[in-house]
């Protein structure tokens, strides 16, 4: 039985594949990566590579044709942000907007290093009891006390 | 005392924050449209094919631009509410049939009613990539000067109408 499964989980990548024809290896990678990068929009957890969405199927067609009229990269995601946001990038652009997406965990990271050092750094708290010599004295007093003549 | 309620605290910080985060719906994107001119496009029309309706049309006046299809199942929820919204002459309602057939859309048309001035018919979806269209159905909303304002995603009903779209509406109608 899991044997299936595996088999399916090997081939589930290769299912969303277009008879797109390109010029060279170049060109495949870049359009390869590229769809890769981008995410789709009606099944949010999928990039466009693997996504069977009528939309994906439609931006990747898009995707194609740029990556063939000779667009960078660049220019690629750019044509897509401008239509749909920063939502079809996995990995955003950095920008005011998006720095507590990029920093917010190192921030978090480097706050809880400082309350990790602050906790390790303090003395415990004197304890009365703990004091050796004041328990002496007072024991001595108590003893002095008792001791002494009426 | 204090040091005691910081665990409180930061349960609390964080369950309001997850709380927000629950309360969002991740299908709701921010539109890059908004505040920026409709893209330029000129389509045939549905219902009359030499005709042709484009964004140059759709200037002058506050409109509604809905996005739809007759293969798009909350299209039929909302449907009634733009019939309706015909009726009462709210506001000029245009129409975006995507990647729908010409036969199917008709249909549609004749047997649920017609509430738009005109329908562009976008069978590539060429059109909806331009304007960002990743889910039927969708309504943006476009001021006098051809410049998208609002976006809702999803079925316009008597609620988003009145709460989201009203205000913006009658706001546009008083810019000059």
């Amino acid at each position: 039985m899991w044997r299936i499964f595996l088999l399916l989980w090997v081939a589930m990548p290769a299912l969303a594949i277009d008879t797109f024809s390109f010029d060279n290896a170049q060109q495949q990678q870049r359009f390869q990566k590229l769809s890769e990068e981008l995410r789709c929009l009606v099944c949010q957890n999928q990039s466009l590579a693997d996504s069977n969405a009528e939309l994906a199927l439609d931006l990747r067609k898009k995707v194609y044709d740029r990556v063939i009229a000779g667009q960078t990269d660049e220019q690629i995601k750019t044509y897509l942000l401008d239509r749909y946001g920063d939502f079809v990038l996995y990995k955003p652009t950095v920008k005011p907007v998006t720095y507590v997406l990029w920093f917010g965990p190192l921030g978090l990271l480097l706050l809880a290093l400082f309350i990790l050092y602050r906790v390790a750094r303090r003395k415990p708290e004197a304890d009365p009891s703990d004091d050796v010599a004041a328990n002496q004295r007072t024991i001595k007093q108590m003893i002095d006390e008792v001791s002494k003549p009426e | 005392m204090i040091r005691k309620l910081i665990p409180l605290a930061i349960f609390l910080v964080m369950a309001i924050f997850l709380g927000i985060g629950l309360t969002l719906d991740p299908k709701k994107l921010p539109s890059p449209l908004i505040d920026k001119p409709l893209p330029v496009f000129s389509l045939p029309r549905l219902l009359e094919p030499a005709r042709q309706l484009g964004s140059s049309d759709l200037k002058n006046e506050v409109v509604l631009l809905n996005v739809w299809a007759s293969w798009c199942a909350s299209c039929r929820i909302e449907h009634p509410w733009f019939v309706q919204a015909a009726q009462r002459q709210l506001i000029p309602i245009y129409g975006l049939n995507y990647k729908d057939s010409r036969k199917e859309g008709t249909q549609w048309l004749q047997q649920l009613g017609n509430p738009y001035l005109a329908s562009a018919f976008d069978e590539s979806g060429d059109v909806g990539i331009e304007l960002g269209v990743y889910g039927v159905p969708e309504t943006f909303l476009i001021d006098r000067l051809g410049i998208v304002r609002y976006k809702h995603v999803g079925p316009v009903t008597e609620t988003v109408w009145q709460q989201e779209l009203k205000p913006r509406v009658d706001a546009l109608r008083q810019e000059r």
